[in-house]
Order: C-alpha cells, then sequence, then structure tokens
C-alpha cells in the first residue's frame, strides 16, 4: 500500500467538530471522514454528503423478491405439479400473497445489508483505519489526506487549530 | 441545518377561527343535508344520478339469494330510510374513530415519552372534540326502535325468543353480549369514556402552557396510560359493536384490529391534512421536514398495517372456505347485482396500493404536495372500507353512492372541521411549556 499522510484533527465536543468541517470546507479544504462515538445531527450534510439512495436499491430487492415468489408459486402450484386444494384453482392469487411478501421481505433485508456492506467496505476482510481510538471513546475526530488537497500540512493545520481542534495529529497509513 | 436552529422561534401562536369560516361550514353542512333531502327525494320519483344505485326497492327480491341472512332483514324490506340511516350510522363510526384516533395518538406519545410530536400535538389534541357529536348520534340511532331495526338486525323482537316464529337460534346464542342493556352501557362508556379521558388528557395540557413545570406533564402521562388502558380493550369491543354486529351471523377474530387500522391511519391523514393546511396558512411554523417525515412514516406504515390485517382476515376465510364466513365477502363481490364490488376494490388501490406507492420514497415524505395526495387517498379509501363495512348489512339492496352519501359525508365532514378548528383557536398552537417542545424544535432526521 502506498504510504499516504493524514492530518488527524482531535476536537472534544460534537457540535465543535460540526462547525469546524463547515468551516474548514468552505475554506476549500477535502476532508477525508469524520468519526464520532455518536451520530452528531448534520454532520452529513456539512461533509456534503448526498443522501444515500439505499431506498431505490432496496426497492428493486424487493420487486425482484416479489416477481420471484410469483414465478416460484405459479410454476409449482399452477403448472409443474398443480394439487387439488380444496376445490380452488390451481393457481388462486390470494394463497400466493403471503410468499410474495415474505420473499420481498427476506431480499429487500439481504439486499440492502449486502449492497450496504459492499459499498461502504465492510466485508470481513476489510481493515480498518484507526485515526484515533479515542474517537470510539468520548473524542470527535476528522481526517484530512493531505495528497488530495492542494494546501500545505502547515496551513491545514492551523485551520484545524483556528476552527477549535484541541489538537492536530498525523497519521501516516 | 445546525446554525439556525439555535435561534429558537417564538412559540407563541394562535389559530385564528373567523367568522367567516365558521359561517361557510355551517352552510356547507346545511347544504349537505339538503343534498341528502334532494337526493331522497329524486330517488323516491325512481332517478338516480349517483352510482350502482337502484330505483326504489325494484330489486328487492333480487337481492336476497346472495344474503345469508335476508329472511329476516327481508320481511321488514330495505327502503330508501335504511339508505340514509346506514349513511348517517357509517360517518358517525367513521369520523368516531377519526376523532377519538387524536387522542389515542397523544396518549402513545406521552407514554412512549417521544419528543418529536410536541410540536404537532395541539392539532391531534383537538380532533377528539368532535367524538361528542357522532358518539350522541349513535347513541339516538339506537335508542330510536325504528332506526334500531334498520342497523342491527339482532334487535328484531322475538329473535331471541324460541316461542317466536322469527326466532335465530344463531342470534339467540349471542344474547348474553348482545343485549340492549348491555350494549348501551357499552356504547355510552365509549363516548362519555373517550371523551372525559380526552378532556383530562387536554386539561393538563392546557394547565401547562399557564403554569410550566412537570408536574402537569406527568398528570398527562398517567392520564394517558389509563386511556391506553381502556381504549386497548374498547377499541376491540367497539369495533364488533359498531360494524361487525351489523352482519349479526358472521364474525371475526381479526375484525377489531382491523377496524382500529382503520381508524388509525384515516385518523393520521386527517392529521398529516390538517397540519399541512395550517402551514398553508402559515401557522406551525416549528413544524419542518422532518416532522412531516416521521408523521408520513406512520401512514405509510399504517397503511400497510391496515393491509396486512384485512389480508389476514381474507386469507383464512378465503382458505377455510366455510359458508358461514365466505358470505361477508359474497355479499361484498356479487351480493346486491354486485353493488358493491367496486366501493371493495376501491378501498384497496386507495389505502393500500396508491399511498404505499406513493410515500414510499423518502423525499415525497417530505413534500407536501405528495402527502396531500397520499392522506387525501387515505381519507377517501377508509370512508369506502367503512362503506363496504356498513352497507351491505345496513342498506343492503338500496346501497349506491349518489347525492345522499356525498350529502352526509359533507355534513359529516363540515361539522367535523367545524369543532376541530374551534378547538384548535382555544389554545396556544404549540405547548409552550412541554417539557418537549424544545427537542421538537431541533427535530432532524
Amino acid at each position: 500500500m502506498a504510504d499516504s499522510k493524514y492530518l488527524v484533527g482531535v476536537f472534544d465536543d460534537g457540535d465543535e467538530l460540526l462547525h469546524a468541517v463547515e468551516d474548514i470546507r468552505h475554506q476549500g479544504v477535502k476532508i477525508h471522514e469524520a468519526y464520532t462515538p455518536f451520530a452528531v445531527h448534520g454532520l452529513d450534510r456539512a461533509l456534503g454528503y448526498s443522501f444515500p439512495r439505499m431506498g431505490v436499491a432496496a426497492f428493486l430487492f424487493g420487486l425482484t423478491g416479489t416477481c420471484c415468489a410469483l414465478l416460484l408459486t405459479f410454476w409449482t402450484m399452477g403448472v409443474d405439479w398443480p394439487i387439488n386444494i380444496g376445490g380452488k384453482n390451481f393457481f388462486p392469487f390470494p394463497t400466493n400473497v403471503p410468499i410474495m411478501f415474505e420473499l420481498t421481505v427476506l431480499l429487500a433485508a439481504f439486499g440492502m445489508s449486502f449492497t450496504f456492506f459492499f459499498m461502504e467496505d465492510m466485508g470481513p476482510t476489510a481493515k480498518p483505519i484507526i485515526f484515533d481510538v479515542r474517537s470510539t471513546d468520548d473524542k470527535f475526530v476528522v481526517a484530512i489526506d493531505l495528497a488530495k488537497n492542494k494546501l500545505s500540512e502547515t496551513e491545514i493545520s492551523k485551520l484545524l487549530k483556528e476552527s477549535g481542534a484541541s489538537e492536530v495529529n498525523v497519521k501516516e497509513v | 441545518m445546525a446554525h439556525s436552529t439555535h435561534e429558537i422561534p417564538s412559540t407563541e401562536e394562535r389559530f385564528e377561527f373567523k367568522s367567516e369560516t365558521k359561517r361557510n361550514l355551517i352552510i356547507a353542512a346545511l347544504i349537505g343535508v339538503a343534498m341528502v333531502a334532494i337526493g331522497s327525494f329524486l330517488l323516491s320519483k325512481g332517478w338516480s344520478i349517483g352510482v350502482w344505485e337502484s330505483h326504489g326497492g325494484e330489486h328487492a327480491a333480487a337481492g336476497h339469494e346472495a344474503a345469508g341472512h335476508a329472511e329476516h332483514g327481508g320481511e321488514h324490506g330495505t327502503t330508501l330510510f335504511a339508505r340514509i340511516i346506514a349513511n348517517i350510522w357509517m360517518n358517525s363510526v367513521y369520523f368516531l374513530g377519526i376523532s377519538v384516533v387524536g387522542a389515542f395518538f397523544i396518549a402513545y406519545n406521552y407514554i412512549a415519552k417521544a419528543g418529536w410530536s410536541s410540536s404537532i400535538k395541539r392539532v391531534a389534541e383537538a380532533m377528539p372534540s368532535f367524538v361528542i357529536v357522532p358518539g350522541v348520534i349513535l347513541i339516538i340511532l339506537m335508542a330510536l326502535p325504528s332506526t334500531r331495526h334498520i342497523v342491527m338486525h339482532w334487535t328484531h323482537d322475538g329473535i331471541m325468543d324460541p316461542a317466536s316464529e322469527h326466532y335465530d337460534k344463531i342470534i339467540a346464542g349471542k344474547a348474553w353480549y348482545l343485549n340492549l342493556p348491555f350494549y348501551f352501557v357499552r356504547l355510552i362508556a365509549y363516548v362519555v369514556v373517550w371523551y372525559f379521558g380526552w378532556k383530562t388528557i387536554r386539561k393538563y395540557s392546557l394547565l401547562e402552557d399557564e403554569m410550566g413545570g412537570l408536574e402537569n406533564y406527568y398528570k398527562g402521562r398517567n392520564a394517558s396510560k389509563l386511556f391506553m388502558v381502556f381504549f386497548a380493550v374498547t377499541a376491540s369491543t367497539s369495533a364488533w359493536d359498531l360494524s361487525m354486529v351489523i352482519d349479526t351471523h358472521w364474525f371475526s377474530t381479526m375484525f377489531g384490529w382491523y377496524h382500529l387500522a382503520s381508524w388509525h391511519v384515516a385518523g393520521l391523514a386527517t392529521m398529516m391534512l390538517a397540519i399541512l393546511l395550517l402551514k398553508d396558512q402559515g401557522y406551525l411554523s416549528i413544524v419542518n421536514e422532518s416532522h412531516l417525515h416521521d408523521l408520513g412514516k406512520f401512514i405509510f406504515g399504517f397503511s400497510v398495517f391496515w393491509t396486512y390485517v384485512w389480508f389476514s382476515q381474507y386469507l383464512l376465510i378465503f382458505y377455510a372456505n366455510l359458508p358461514e364466513e365466505t358470505i361477508y365477502f359474497r355479499e361484498r363481490f356479487t351480493g346486491f347485482q354486485g353493488r358493491y364490488w367496486w366501493p371493495f376494490h376501491i378501498s384497496l388501490l386507495l389505502n393500500f396500493l396508491f399511498p404505499f406507492l406513493i410515500l414510499m420514497a423518502r423525499n415525497s415524505k417530505r413534500r407536501a404536495t405528495f402527502l396531500k395526495l397520499g392522506s387525501v387517498s387515505v381519507i377517501i379509501g377508509h370512508w369506502f372500507d367503512f362503506y363496504q363495512m356498513h352497507m351491505p348489512g345496513i342498506a343492503k339492496d338500496q346501497g349506491g353512492i349518489g347525492i345522499i352519501e356525498w350529502g352526509t359525508t359533507l355534513t359529516f365532514a363540515s361539522l367535523f372541521i367545524y369543532f376541530v378548528a374551534n378547538e384548535l383557536s382555544k389554545a396556544n398552537l404549540y405547548p409552550k411549556n412541554h417539557p418537549f417542545l424544545e427537542e421538537s424544535m431541533h427535530h432532524d432526521i
């Protein structure tokens, strides 16, 4: 792995981090990612993230489930091996609804989970980069990839300090 | 945005119920009454403007072949009067539900210690003020023998008397529950306890505005718990008493859920529509996209829940295929010349398919246009739901959708809006000393 150098700003408070993120992004600094011990409201917007279109994926996975279920029941009950149950039609629609419902939920749930793991690089082999272990305890951390920024290390460090960072560390990965 | 939420907006906001609006609502209610009169007159002359209507008892005999227990109802014959009574009964039950769901909403939000809903609390709080009107109408309809015989088949004379020619063994077996004294106790208990339960919660909420502090919040929460215990039972029993016993022979163990789900989602949609209309007039500035999103999720979720319960009930009956159970759906599909087929299926379309698709996406739950479409669809859809619950049993072969239906609904809706708007204007639009109001202002999802 090519060595990359990150600048890690450590904040004591979620609000400070939020405003710092807004400020330094305003100065044209590109932020790699922010790490917080709990969800900070508005941080996703401050970081400029667009809303994930997971819902679209879920809908498509669900639709796949519905169609698969319909196909499955239609083929097994209606075509391949029709069984007379209570004198009903071989392919009565209402009896298929529970199966359609179940497969819709199943495929939507699995599909969403796996999409999420894939998109967020959270698979079993993924190696997380811990910028600062205290971000799981009481510190709010923002990581900046120096290679992707035009500003120099000292300039960004100064910006971070100005916007309230209690310490600024350098982390080489 | 994070910065702007630190500026706390004014929580002093009062809804002004203009005398002009009052006058218009009263006129609308009167127009509704006039429409019922005109519609009845036209029908009695044999002129039909509505759909699925038949002329004055022409098909009276034909309708009975599908109606399982028509042998008793048939003797009395269903008349135009039955259709009017059916309309009043149906709209009373529907609007009673929409109203009481306001108290239900407040109660479960208190019990869950939900913070987000406190900014829209007053809208829900105003709704149950209407409980008393349909409640009293239902009691009157049951108190008068001429109307109660039309609505409730089991109240006919001699139906529980083995010596009588009208004796019906199945109905007689239900006499321990379906007898007039006990029925009146229940019916009056629903109306009174729901109304005064809401009054108590409301009283503490209004006291909180004046006094501040947490005392009234805790009292309101305790009142909510008591209300909820009572409502948990009565939501089911009222479903049986107001809707299920109309088809006296038939019963479904899912009916309580189904009925409550129908009431609940219609009530939530009404709440949403009221909030959006208030926002359009410049009120409720604290209510932001996130509140609408949460309430939209409620509507979406409970419209699916309604479908789930409805379908569970349907599927069991479909699977078992027992004649005494399937008659209920047969009456709605092919019975009475198939006149209830359309209302039945429209209800599914408007209550499930349309809101399901239109409110599914996140962005549509945050936009007033989509929410309005969804809410209106749910409100109309559940009107059809109650229509198909009540009409086949009461109006039988006289059912239809015409001027009478529009008129009755217009009257009830105008009165409902009048009562709710009046109650809304009595207090600040925000519970300004509510402990969670601050949290609700910053609600962000």
